[in-house]
């Protein structure tokens, strides 16, 4: 019950999005059609399930305070070290890909060097170091490394249901007649903001 | 000492016509999540002012040495050291701050703005040009940080840096200026000002 819990509450309640403005830039640039948004979205969720247990292992094994030997915390390496297994693994996939499904690659090529450069993926790695920390009996915590990689599936999956959702309003949005100064960037914003609202709805959500 | 016009331009550009933030839609993550308080927002906007300053004169001097096909991960590797110092300092001497800052100082390294300007300026121009670039685009970033975050303050708490102003006269709070929603508002109503200002900016 406890991982069903984490995975709907970080789809809903604590999305990337709506709650904590991760991964905006991407976001708003590429959301323009439903088709291009549900690859970025599927290419966030697969670079964040396969990043952040790597990162998990690296926090809990090696940078915490007395993981590598006694007295010694190298948590302030952190976010040099996360940034470098992102960037690692992003270069990684993308030849993977490349190499065994020249399908997959064609669809979400142009989007995977992005993706290094992504708050949401950064900032799963940096949520899921605060949550270690927590007790077990909090929901949001983070214990082992099934539940940082439900956490992962569970962000990148509200991600991606954000992203498609928006793009999905811009195309209708196409036909409305919008003042001139707010067209484009200006009422994009204020629709993602009457989203977060209607997101806010959640947070009251018990499992 | 005067300034070349080009660069003066590299300096006022960013403040102005060419906002990091409403123009070039860049680092708004941060812009958004650390705004629901006035400090938080001075201390983030100064923050970021100094590592792409600082960054942009280290590419900068590097760019002739740096092969064109790992430099991403040289931006990366310079960006994280300068961002890492930060949270460090920050950890020492204003450790409420950097506590509400949480993760978001971290997400610096990530901030497009840095990556944009050493893609787009610091790789192609000398280190003086690049110092006056980074500090302009970090204060035209400040700036948009500094103008949300007097309105959510304001509004939503009825004070100014933690001094009462609205309070006093009898003014109920605004709880929703505090939530995550009315930052994405407010911040695409000053993209409808700029706009309606200075028509160049507008869409089709």
């Amino acid at each position: 019950m406890d991982l069903l819990s984490l995975f709907v509450r970080s789809i809903f309640v604590d999305n990337m999005i709506f709650a904590f403005f991760l991964g905006m830039c991407s976001y708003l640039a590429v959301s323009k059609s439903v088709k291009t948004a549900f690859g970025l979205g599927l290419a966030v969720t697969f670079v964040l399930v396969v990043t952040l247990p790597v990162n998990y292992l690296l926090q809990t094994k090696v940078l915490g305070p007395d993981c590598l030997t006694e007295g010694v915390d190298l948590s302030f390496l952190s976010f040099i070290l996360f940034i470098a297994v992102i960037a690692g693994i992003v270069q990684l996939v993308e030849m993977v890909v490349e190499k065994f499904a020249p399908a997959l690659y064609a669809s979400l090529g142009i989007f995977l060097p992005l993706i290094a450069v992504n708050c949401a993926i950064m900032g799963g790695s940096l949520f899921m170091q605060q949550r270690i920390g927590l007790e077990p009996t909090d929901p949001k915590a983070i214990t082992d490394i099934t539940s940082a990689i439900v956490y992962a599936l569970g962000s990148g999956i509200g991600w991606l249901i954000a992203i498609v959702a928006l793009a999905a309003i811009r195309e209708k949005m196409a036909y409305s007649n919008v003042p001139p100064a707010l067209r484009g960037l200006g009422i994009t914003f204020i629709v993602v903001g009457l989203m977060a609202m209607s997101f806010m709805c959640f947070s009251g959500l018990k499992l | 000492m005067s300034l070349s016009k080009k660069n003066k331009e590299a300096f006022l550009n960013p403040l102005t016509i060419n906002n990091p933030v409403t123009v070039q839609v860049l680092g708004i993550c941060s812009a958004l999540a650390v705004t629901a308080q006035l400090e938080p927002a001075l201390v983030m906007g100064l923050a970021v002012t100094v590592i792409v300053a600082v960054a942009n004169v280290v590419i900068s001097l590097l760019r002739k040495t740096i092969p064109g096909r790992i430099r991403i991960i040289v931006q990366l590797v310079v960006v994280a050291t300068l961002v890492t110092l930060v949270s460090e300092v920050l950890k020492a001497f204003a450790y409420d701050v950097s506590v509400q800052l949480s993760v978001y100082v971290g997400l610096i390294i990530t901030n497009c703005i840095l990556m944009g300007r050493l893609e787009a300026f610091a790789m192609q121009n000398g280190p003086f040009e690049s110092l006056l670039d980074g500090i302009g685009s970090g204060l035209g970033y400040a700036k948009i940080l500094v103008i949300v975050a007097f309105f959510r303050e304001l509004l939503g708490s009825g004070k100014l840096l933690g001094f009462d102003v609205l309070e006093r006269f009898g003014y109920v709070n605004n709880g929703l200026m505090l939530l995550a929603p009315m930052a994405l508002v407010i911040c695409g109503c000053i993209i409808w000002w700029e706009r309606a200002h200075n028509k160049d900016l507008q869409e089709k």
